[in-house]
C-alpha cells in the first residue's frame, strides 16, 4: 500500500478528525485574512476555549465524573506561566509582595506555558489518588471542595499571585495560530486518548463499574491517570489563556468561567468528541450574540437600567433544555464520523464476512 | 476563652448551621441530588425582605414572612421546572441541572436588581445586646437558638407522627420501595422540597441580618457551609445534618480563635480540608446512616 493509500485510509477511518479540524483551520485561514480585530479576537478565545474544555472532556467525557476542580487547574497553569514569562521589572512593579526569586526568574513564553502544564499536573498527582476513590455524592463534593482550596489559596497567597488583585503585564503571546495550532493539538490528544488503551478502560469503568473491575481494569489507577493527564493539558489551556488576556485575577478561575466551560460539554455532550467541539462552537457563537444584544439594549437606553447576565441566564435555560430533551447533547456519545467509513462500517463488515463464514 | 459567651455564641452559630444543613439534606435524601441552588433560595429570602421592606414598606413581621414564602415558592418552582423533568436522567444531569438553576437565580437578580449589595433594614430588637451572668451576647443569637429548637422539635413530630413524614423517611431509605408500597414521588420530593425552602426561608432571616444587606452572589457561602456541616455530620440521615452543623460551629469558632491572625484568611480553606479528610476516612460521617455511599477502591 501506498503512503498515500495508507493516509486516506486513516483518515477515513478516523474520519472524525478531519471532519472536525480541516473545518477549523479553514476558518482560522479565512478570520486570519478577512476578519476584522473583533472576530480574530473571538476566534483566538475560542480555540483557548477549545482547549479548556478538551482538558475537562478528556477527563469528564470518559470517565464520568462530573469535575469542578478543572478550572483550578486552568488558573494554576495561567499563574505558573504568567509568573514565569514576565519581565522581572513588571513583576517587581505589580506583584509588591513576590518572593524575591520569583521575581528574578524569566523564562521564554513556550517553555513557561509548558511548565504550567507541569505544575498542573503535579498538583493533581499529589492531591488526585484519594479523590478518584470516591463517587456520585461524595466525588462531586470532593472535587467541588478542592476548587474552594484552590480559590482560598490563589487569592490569599500574595506573594505568588498578587492576591485577589489583579496580575498584569504577561507578554502577548498567544496569537490566532499559537492558539489555533494549541487547539488542534489538543483535540488530536483527545481523540487519541479516547481511542487508547486507557482511554477504553477508563470509558469501561464509566459504563459498567462492575463489569469493568471484572475483568481486571483497576479503576481506581485508570482514573488517576487520566486526572493528572487532563490536569496537565487544562494548565497549559490556562497558559494560552494568560498570554492572550495578559491581565487576570483568581476569580477567572472560579464559578463563572466552570460553568462556561460545563455548558459547552453539556450543550454538546461531553461524552465525545464531535459532541465537546460542537457544544464549545454553539456556547462561543450563543455568547457573542448575547454580548451583542445586552451592548445594543444598554447603548439603546431604552431601559432605565444596564443589562448584564443576560448569556448566562440564556445559557442556564439552554443547558437544562438540553439535559431534559437530549441528555447526552446535541452530538451525544458517538463521533460524527463520515457516512460508512466508520468503526461501525467497518465492523458491520467484519460482523457480516463472519456471519457468512 | 471558653466561657458562657463562647459557649452562646457556638450554639447560636451551630444553630444557623444546622438550619442550613438539614434543608439541603432532606432532599439529598430523597432524590440523591447535591442542590446546589439550595443558596439561591436564601438569597432569593433576603431580597424578599429587602424589596417588602424598601418598596412596600412593610412592617418586619411582614417582611419575614414573605421571605420565608418567597424561599419556600423559589424551591417548589425550581423542583417543578427543572428538576422533575431531568429526574429520571442520571444524577450528573441533575446536578449540573441544580448548577444551572442557581446560575440562572443569581443572574435573573443581577438583571432585576442589580449586582450591588442592597442593605437589608431589619428590626431594631435584632441588633440589641442582652447582658446576663457577665457574658453579652446580641438578641438575635438567642432568637436563632431559640427558633432552632422549636422547627427541630416540630419537624421531628412531623417526620415522625404524620404519615406524610413517614412516607418522607421511608423515601430516604428505599425509594423505589417506598413507591411499590403506593406513596406518590411527586408528592414526597415536592414535600421535601418545600420543607427545605422553608428551612431555607428562616435561615435567611438570620443569616441576612448578620451582614444586614444581600447581593447576588449572598447565596454562595450558606450553600458552602451546608455542604460541610452535611458531610460531616453524616448525609444520609437528618440527625446527622443537625449534628454536622453545631460540630461545624464548634470548630469555625474555635478556628477563628486558635489560628493566628495570619492564617485567618485560609479558614475556608481550612474547612474544606476537613471535609476531604472527613470523607476519605469517615465517609459516612459522624452519624452513620442507613444508606452507604458507594465507592471504589
Amino acid at each position: 500500500m501506498s503512503a498515500t493509500n495508507r493516509f486516506t485510509g486513516l483518515a477515513l477511518r478516523h474520519s472524525t478528525l478531519p471532519i472536525l479540524i480541516v473545518p477549523l483551520i479553514a476558518a482560522g485561514i479565512l478570520v486570519s485574512v478577512f476578519g476584522s480585530q473583533l472576530i480574530q479576537d473571538i476566534f483566538t478565545y475560542f480555540c483557548v476555549a477549545l482547549m479548556m474544555v478538551f482538558s475537562v472532556q478528556m477527563f469528564m467525557g470518559n470517565s464520568g465524573i462530573l469535575s469542578w476542580t478543572h478550572v483550578g487547574f486552568v488558573g494554576i497553569g495561567a499563574y505558573t506561566a504568567g509568573i514565569l514569562s514576565t519581565a522581572p521589572m513588571v513583576k517587581g512593579m505589580g506583584v509588591p509582595n513576590m518572593y524575591p526569586f520569583l521575581v528574578e526568574l524569566q523564562i521564554p513564553v513556550l517553555p513557561a506555558i509548558l511548565a504550567g502544564g507541569l505544575i498542573a499536573a503535579a498538583v493533581a498527582a499529589v492531591i488526585g489518588y484519594p479523590l478518584m476513590r470516591l463517587s456520585d455524592f461524595a466525588g462531586v463534593i470532593t472535587l467541588f471542595a478542592t476548587l474552594i482550596v484552590i480559590h482560598v489559596v490563589m487569592t490569599q497567597w500574595d506573594n505568588v499571585t498578587n492576591g485577589p488583585r489583579t496580575f498584569f503585564g504577561v507578554p502577548d503571546w498567544t496569537t490566532l495560530t499559537a492558539a489555533l495550532i494549541g487547539a488542534v493539538v489538543v483535540i488530536l490528544l483527545a481523540y487519541w486518548f479516547r481511542e487508547s488503551a486507557l482511554g477504553l478502560r477508563l470509558r469501561a469503568t464509566r459504563d459498567d463499574r462492575y463489569a469493568a473491575a471484572a475483568i481486571g481494569i483497576n479503576m481506581v489507577f485508570v482514573r488517576y491517570l487520566t486526572f493528572v493527564l487532563s490536569a496537565g493539558v487544562a494548565g497549559v489551556a490556562g497558559g494560552f489563556w494568560a498570554h492572550y488576556i495578559t491581565s487576570f485575577s483568581p476569580k477567572a478561575f472560579y464559578m463563572a468561567e466552570m460553568f462556561m466551560l460545563l455548558s459547552m460539554l453539556v450543550i454538546g455532550g461531553a461524552g465525545s468528541i464531535s459532541g465537546a467541539f460542537t457544544g464549545t462552537v454553539v456556547v462561543t457563537l450563543a455568547r457573542e450574540a448575547l454580548r451583542q444584544i445586552e451592548a445594543n439594549i444598554n447603548n439603546a437606553h431604552v431601559l432605565s437600567f444596564e443589562v448584564f447576565g443576560l448569556t448566562e441566564i440564556v445559557m442556564a435555560i439552554l443547558m437544562v433544555l438540553v439535559l431534559i430533551w437530549r441528555p447526552g447533547g446535541i452530538v451525544g456519545g458517538q463521533e460524527i464520523r463520515w457516512p460508512g467509513f466508520g468503526r461501525k462500517g467497518k465492523d458491520a463488515a467484519a460482523e457480516a464476512e463472519t456471519l457468512a463464514a | 476563652m471558653i466561657d458562657l459567651e463562647f459557649a452562646i455564641n457556638t450554639l447560636s452559630l451551630g444553630s444557623l448551621y444546622a438550619l442550613l444543613a438539614l434543608g439541603l439534606v432532606l432532599v439529598y435524601g430523597i432524590l440523591k441530588l447535591v442542590n446546589f441552588a439550595y443558596g439561591e433560595y436564601i438569597m432569593v429570602g433576603g431580597y424578599a425582605m429587602y424589596l417588602s421592606a424598601t418598596t412596600l414598606g412593610a412592617p418586619w413581621y411582614v417582611t419575614i414572612l414573605l421571605a420565608v414564602v418567597a424561599a419556600v415558592v423559589t424551591s417548589y418552582l425550581t423542583e417543578m421546572v427543572a428538576f422533575r423533568p431531568v429526574r429520571t436522567k442520571s444524577p450528573a444531569a441533575m446536578i449540573i441541572t441544580s448548577f444551572a438553576v442557581s446560575i440562572f437565580l443569581q443572574n435573573i437578580v443581577l438583571v432585576l436588581v442589580s449586582s450591588r449589595a442592597r442593605a437589608v433594614p431589619l428590626p431594631s430588637f435584632f441588633s440589641r445586646t442582652v447582658t446576663f451572668a457577665d457574658a453579652t451576647v446580641p438578641l438575635r443569637n438567642l432568637l436563632v437558638i431559640g427558633v432552632t429548637a422549636v422547627i427541630l422539635v416540630s419537624l421531628s413530630l412531623v417526620m415522625k407522627k404524620t404519615v406524610l413524614g413517614m412516607a418522607m423517611r421511608a423515601a430516604a431509605d428505599k425509594f423505589t420501595t417506598t413507591r411499590l408500597m403506593g406513596v406518590p414521588a411527586n408528592l414526597v420530593i415536592s414535600a421535601a422540597f418545600i420543607i427545605s425552602g422553608l428551612l431555607a426561608g428562616i435561615a435567611s432571616i438570620f443569616w441576612v441580618s448578620r451582614s444586614a444587606s444581600v447581593d447576588p452572589l449572598t447565596g454562595a457561602a450558606p450553600l458552602l457551609i451546608a455542604f460541610i456541616a452535611v458531610v460531616m455530620g453524616g448525609m444520609h440521615s437528618t440527625t446527622g445534618a443537625v449534628v454536622g452543623g453545631f460540630v461545624y460551629g464548634l470548630i469555625f469558632n474555635l478556628l477563628s480563635i486558635l489560628l493566628p491572625a495570619s492564617m485567618i484568611s485560609y479558614r475556608d480553606a481550612f474547612m474544606f480540608v476537613i471535609v476531604v479528610l472527613f470523607l476519605l476516612f469517615r465517609p459516612a460521617g459522624i452519624i452513620k446512616g442507613g444508606y452507604t455511599e458507594e465507592r471504589v477502591g
